[in-house]
């Protein structure tokens, strides 16, 4: 079901090194969108990527067009999801806005699931879910999924969030919506998209949720360390205590 | 009211009608059976509350879906997006 006329949506991509997968992302998602008929707009935000993203991006922008494809480039010690999609925000010409990564964990393709289900719903957010339904994970082992939900259970007790993949960060939001949540939050990596939904439920938003395949290729390179455990553990607190 | 503060609210209120009714400060007194039971309560809940956090928990984690065919089909997509974007110029 296409989106009624006049809807657009800006899809935010953050990168940092992706060179390698930024064309396929943005080919999957220009595939898509052409395919579902829907008006859209990818605004791609480097953080300074020292492995030439920002050249293929601009090489990607004259291939689609500028109307397409938005680079933008920042170089910030801080960067972060939050201080990228404020970025992305500025530039974007949409009243959808998509998040998502930019390594091809998340496939374009539930991106028209994410549409039909905000219309069917009129929802404020659309948040993909890899716990619900036939969402799932490939490239995970046992110890990896028992902590992701071990982790995600907690989160349902202390929180009550009403929403079943908190850490998730494939989502479709109207742009008013992430606009304002936007200056709300204030965490950082996972705890940050945890704190977009607590304070949404908060702020009286609906979100819909659609189960998405989650395909980690990097799991092998990039551990889930103690360190990363702790500062959940101590983002967790702090949106329990504060919310 | 935070979330903090809800548990806090609900463990003072549970945790003084255990004390009220399980530990008898004079002035009221259950017959001594039901006394009996309520002691042990808050013991008895937390060891419920764990046992049914390990079977959720187990139960998710066996049921977590592995994406086979989504990783599979990652790859043809990542065939055609290459060959596609070699033919329109892209240098990789």
């Amino acid at each position: 079901m296409a989106a009624e006329a006049g809807d657009k949506f800006s899809v935010l991509l953050p990168t940092y090194n992706e060179r390698e997968n930024l064309p396929l992302v943005v080919w999957l998602l220009v595939r898509t969108f052409r395919q579902s008929g829907n008006n859209f707009e990818i605004i791609i935000i480097d953080d300074g990527s020292p492995d030439g993203t920002q050249e293929i991006a601009e090489q990607l922008e004259k291939i689609y067009g500028s109307d397409k494809i938005i680079v933008r480039e920042i170089i910030s010690i801080l960067f972060s999801s939050g201080t990228a999609y404020i970025h992305g925000m500025k530039h974007a010409t949409g009243n959808f806005i998509v998040i998502m990564d930019a390594d091809l964990s998340h496939h374009p393709k539930f991106i028209p699931e994410f549409i039909r289900k905000q219309k069917e719903g009129n929802f404020d957010i659309v948040s993909g879910t890899r716990y619900k339904g036939n969402g799932g994970v490939y490239g995970w082992d046992l110890k990896r999924k028992l902590i992701s939900r071990g982790a995600n259970f907690i989160t349902q007790v202390l929180l009550r969030p009403g929403a079943s993949d908190l850490t998730g960060s494939f989502r479709l939001y109207r742009k008013e919506v992430l606009q304002k949540l936007m200056e709300k939050c204030v965490s950082k990596g996972y705890v940050f998209q945890m704190e977009m939904i607590v304070r949404a439920r908060q702020l009286g938003y609906t979100i819909g949720e659609v189960p998405i395949s989650f395909v980690d290729r990097v799991y092998g390179e990039s551990k889930l360390g103690g360190n990363e455990i702790v500062s959940f553990l101590k983002g967790l607190w702090t949106l329990f205590a504060t919310t | 009211m935070t979330k903090l503060g809800q548990w806090l609210c609900g463990l003072a209120l549970l945790g003084s009608a255990w004390v009220a009714l399980a530990l008898a400060p004079p002035g009221l007194r259950l017959p001594a059976p039901y006394r009996q039971a309520l002691l042990p309560l808050p013991v008895y809940l937390l060891v419920a509350f764990g046992c049914y956090s390990l079977a959720t928990v187990g139960y998710r984690l066996a049921t977590f879906n592995d994406c086979e065919e989504a990783a599979a089909e990652l790859q043809e997509h990542i065939s055609a997006a290459r060959e596609d974007l070699r033919r329109r110029g892209l240098r990789f």
